[in-house]
């Protein structure tokens, strides 16, 4: 039996993984990082648009601050969040964005002077303060009051993942690549490392640790067309899940990113439509202002995207061989642009579209994109009901999005729940001994062995591409954009007889080794209970918010769905989630549920958001004095670490 | 499109070195070409359909992570973002990138030979006061022309091919290659790390770093994000040159 030891296990090379590993480091524990791919691969990377931090410093972000961020983040996830952790995140970004910056990353720059824009089909020249010239600048995203998006140029996921790698080598941080973690190794209620397989040499070893942290990113794989990279399928959430005892958070919350191009799905950034692009239909009638006045294009996603969808619904979308799509329009941002700021973009409709956007329309789809549900944290990032099991970053339900998340929010979580999470992730492997027995070691190593010899010596069965692509296509069809009762009625009908089919999974290329139908073969039943979650979650939960869309309930219904779904998985034999809910407290709420300002107004309403509002009202009088720090507090006290308490500074503004 | 779909004719370098008994060989395949389909598209049919033990590696298929660099049609490119529709005879033959450790096929262990060369021009920002700084103050200035300029060489995505098409790294086994150029000229460049001119000559003022190259430039013509390899080669070689 093959053992390594280590304080900080953590499951994914990602933004957040790594982040956590450092903070780890720091604190001076023994830290390995466990990634499918090098890290510099990781999907993070993929994020062109940018990293929402209310820095203030570029002038259409003016007034910005901590309170703005935190009402734009709260408003997104339709009231579905959990306010503390957003408080936490929004507190802490700039501090992140201003670490990145002094580990490498080279943010785009305010530039005193006039420049020209494109805001709202018009050119318009604004005028940069002189006095913020070198300091961090932003962009415009959709549902945010401010221009937050800090970004580099059209790569801020490539630059943020290269300066935090190269942080972690500097560190010594060792990263064993091409490793999957198969089984979470836990007895008692607590967590203490993983059985991971070498995906080269085939060879199973058990990593034990003090703290677990899972960071492997999201699960749109789980449908056929996603912006996602291939590998993100939800392998490392869903090993949480199979541990029978942690709970996944809200897994039927599932983003469509408004501007995917047909038909292969690859992302057009949100930037493109923050730096004035629009959406236009057949007839080249840009139709967002009729449905959204206020916002238009720049709607949060979830409502961008379904806007989309009824606009095409109505006959108006661009008939093609893969359905009907809309335009993306950025032919007005002009060349000089579209070459500095928009590059990735131009280069993918260059190689996949055979168009030059800088004169032709881009066809795009809503597409799947972001995962809000993972693993069910408490604010400090540990599993309510795993000790020593943590997660970060888009695997986690730390919860700051609730049912839609927020452009720019989500590189931006994975290095600001990197930092909070990793100062507990290193308090944890400081207070607790590791104290497992090998047996319990060995007894999950060999569950694994075994399961891996059974598919090795099974002479027939199921084909596991076969499987998978009839699961994707059925989260597609049935549990997508716009969902309803009989279709999810369906969709978990026919997930549970995937799921009994994936027990018997047979191969054609029998070796133990380096083996990509193995490595499917062991992933597939794994997606197929995750896909359960989605759709079962999707199915008991009547109402819409965020982005889940019931044509069935189109009401956000506050009064009986103000919580969060838990799911577990009972055992091996099931083939269905136990669900359960955990209300969400609108007594302890800094911003009690009431109208995101943009999207349909259909509310069913809590009985005590007016009760908490006049409380609000009551302490904000009762305490008049109280600057905005201190009203803050006495509304809504949030566990951040003591290092990161400090007020953040802003150009014209100080601390204040 | 055409109602007659054009079959494709793959040829491709077969091994598995943790098989026993295996030997290096091509193998032919065939898949009917589909509109738009690039070959990260054909090679996962091939899995998929023809054969499952076929080895290779992507992972964004957006031309974003680097992962799928292979020699195609004995150029070396990112697999993910190649129309089939670019071979006008539909034979395509697909070998694993020379220069790295093979794992089995088409997949090759670039991360290994990244991490290295990341630790050897140690691929960070050098400031002995990096970790005092008060990250709730405002943030250290930069110019903003600077920083573009910091990001146009920060732009490499560490996929191999101009290790791949290096002749010089054939000839010195730990020729630090363009990518490693790349990294230091981008540190070089950057206010933020305090390195000195003596400092960088450490790393590679020798015949394995900057003055070891030969200027056939396989770096510049292949690299799949036209980074200024050859610009910065020879500014860095100047620069070192200058120094002793």
């Amino acid at each position: 039996m093959k053992v390594i030891y280590t304080d900080s296990l953590v499951i994914g090379g990602g933004l957040a993984g790594l982040r956590v590993a450092i903070a780890s480091m720091q604190r001076g524990y023994d830290t390995i990082v466990l990634s499918l791919i090098p890290a510099k691969r990781s999907h993070s990377a993929a994020a062109q648009g940018g990293m929402q931090a209310s820095l203030g410093a570029c002038i259409k972000g003016d007034g910005d601050d901590e309170d703005v961020h935190f009402g734009d983040t709260v408003k997104g996830s339709d009231w579905g969040c959990d306010q503390d952790v957003a408080r936490m995140f929004v507190n802490t970004a700039p501090k992140a964005i201003r670490q990145l910056s002094a580990w490498g990353v080279p943010w785009s720059r305010v530039r005193g002077g006039d420049r020209e824009v494109i805001i709202n089909g018009e050119k318009v020249t604004i005028t940069e303060k002189h006095e913020a010239h070198g300091l961090i600048t932003a962009r415009d995203f959709g549902g945010t009051k401010k221009w937050r998006t800090c970004f580099t140029s059209d790569g801020t996921g490539h630059t943020m993942l290269y300066a935090m790698d190269n942080k972690a080598i500097q560190l010594g941080i060792p990263v064993h690549e091409r490793k999957e973690a198969l089984a979470l190794i836990h007895e008692d209620g607590v967590c203490y490392g993983a059985i991971v397989r070498d995906l080269i040499t085939g060879e199973l070893i058990a990593y034990v640790a003090k703290a677990t942290t899972i960071a492997t990113g999201g699960y749109g794989r789980l449908y056929s067309v996603t912006t996602n990279a291939v590998i993100s399928e939800g392998i490392g959430t869903a090993i949480a899940l199979e541990t029978g005892v942690a709970t996944l958070g809200n897994m039927e919350a599932v983003q469509f990113h408004p501007t995917a191009i047909v038909p292969v799905g690859i992302l057009t950034t949100e930037g493109c439509r923050g730096d004035g692009g629009l959406l236009l239909d057949k007839d080249g009638y840009r139709f967002m202002p009729d449905y959204e006045p206020e916002k238009k294009e720049l709607a949060s996603r979830d409502v961008v995207s379904r806007r989309m969808t009824e606009h095409m619904r109505k006959g108006k979308g661009v008939p093609s061989p893969y359905g009907d799509h809309l335009w993306l329009d950025i032919t007005l941002l002009g060349r000089k642009h579209i070459e500095k700021n928009l590059r990735e973009v131009k280069e993918i409709c260059e190689y996949f579209l055979g168009i030059d956007p800088v004169k032709e329309y881009i066809p795009v789809r809503p597409t799947q994109h972001y995962s809000m549900g993972g693993v069910r944290t408490n604010a400090t990032g540990e599993s309510p009901t795993l000790k020593g099991l943590f997660s970060a970053g888009e695997a986690a339900c730390w919860d700051m999005h609730g049912f839609n998340r927020l452009g720019g929010n989500s590189v931006a979580e994975t290095v600001v729940a990197g930092m909070i999470v990793g100062e507990f992730v290193a308090d944890y492997c400081g207070a607790n001994p590791l104290n497992v027995s090998t047996g319990t070691i060995a007894h999950f190593l060999k569950k694994e062995e075994k399961k891996i010899t059974d598919l090795l010596v099974r002479d027939f069965g199921e084909n596991p591409f076969a499987l998978k692509a009839e699961m994707q296509q059925i989260m597609m069809d049935k549990v997508g954009i716009f969902r309803n009762g009989p279709d999810l009625e369906k969709a978990v009908e026919e997930l549970t007889v995937l799921n009994q089919r994936a027990r018997h999974i047979a191969l054609r290329n029998r070796i133990s080794s380096s083996n990509p139908e193995l490595v499917e073969a062991i992933r597939v039943p794994k997606m197929i209970k995750m896909a359960q979650c989605v759709a079962y979650g999707a199915m008991l939960r009547t109402e819409s918010r965020g982005a889940h869309a019931r044509e069935d309930f189109p009401e956000r219904n506050d009064r009986d769905w103000l919580k969060r779904t838990l799911a577990t998985w009972p055992d091996d034999s099931s083939d269905l989630p136990e669900l359960s809910y955990e209300d969400l407290d609108v007594m302890k709420m800094e911003m009690p549920p009431g109208s995101r300002g943009y999207g349909v107004d259909n509310i069913i309403v809590h009985s005590d958001a007016e009760k908490r509002m006049a409380e609000i009202e009551e302490i904000t009088k009762a305490n008049s004095s109280a600057d905005r720090f201190e009203l803050q507090q006495l509304l809504n006290p949030t566990p951040i670490p003591e290092k990161f308490k400090g007020k953040n500074e802003r150009i014209g503004r100080g601390y204040k | 499109m055409s109602d007659q779909a054009r079959v494709l004719k793959f040829q491709i370098f077969r091994y598995n070195p943790l098989k026993k008994g295996d030997k290096p060989r091509m193998v032919t395949y065939e898949v009917a070409e589909a509109p738009g389909m690039t070959i990260f598209i054909a090679l996962n049919e091939i899995r998929e359909t023809q054969d499952p033990s076929l080895q290779f590696d992507f992972v964004c298929r957006a031309g974003i992570c680097g992962s799928c660099a292979m020699v195609i049609n004995g150029q070396p490119d990112l697999a993910c973002r190649t129309l089939t529709a670019n071979f006008a005879d539909g034979e395509i033959t697909l070998l694993p990138l020379p220069g790295f450790e093979l794992i089995g096929d088409l997949s090759v262990n670039t991360g290994k030979f990244m991490r290295a060369m990341s630790e050897r021009v140690e691929s960070w920002i050098h400031d002995l006061h990096a970790d005092e700084v008060n990250y709730d103050a405002l943030e250290e200035r930069m110019d903003p022309d600077v920083a573009d300029e910091i990001y146009e060489l920060e732009r490499c995505v560490e996929c191999g091919a101009c290790v791949s098409a290096c002749a010089t790294k054939r000839m010195r086994p730990d020729f630090l290659s363009a990518v490693g150029f790349m990294r230091l000229a981008r540190f070089a460049l950057d206010p933020r790390d305090k390195r000195t001119d003596d400092e960088f000559y450490e790393i590679m003022g020798n015949d394995d770093g900057v003055f070891g190259c030969m200027t056939l430039l396989g770096c510049e013509d292949y690299c799949p994000k036209d980074l200024p390899h050859q610009t910065q080669i020879a500014y860095l070689r100047r620069k070192m040159a200058l120094i002793r």
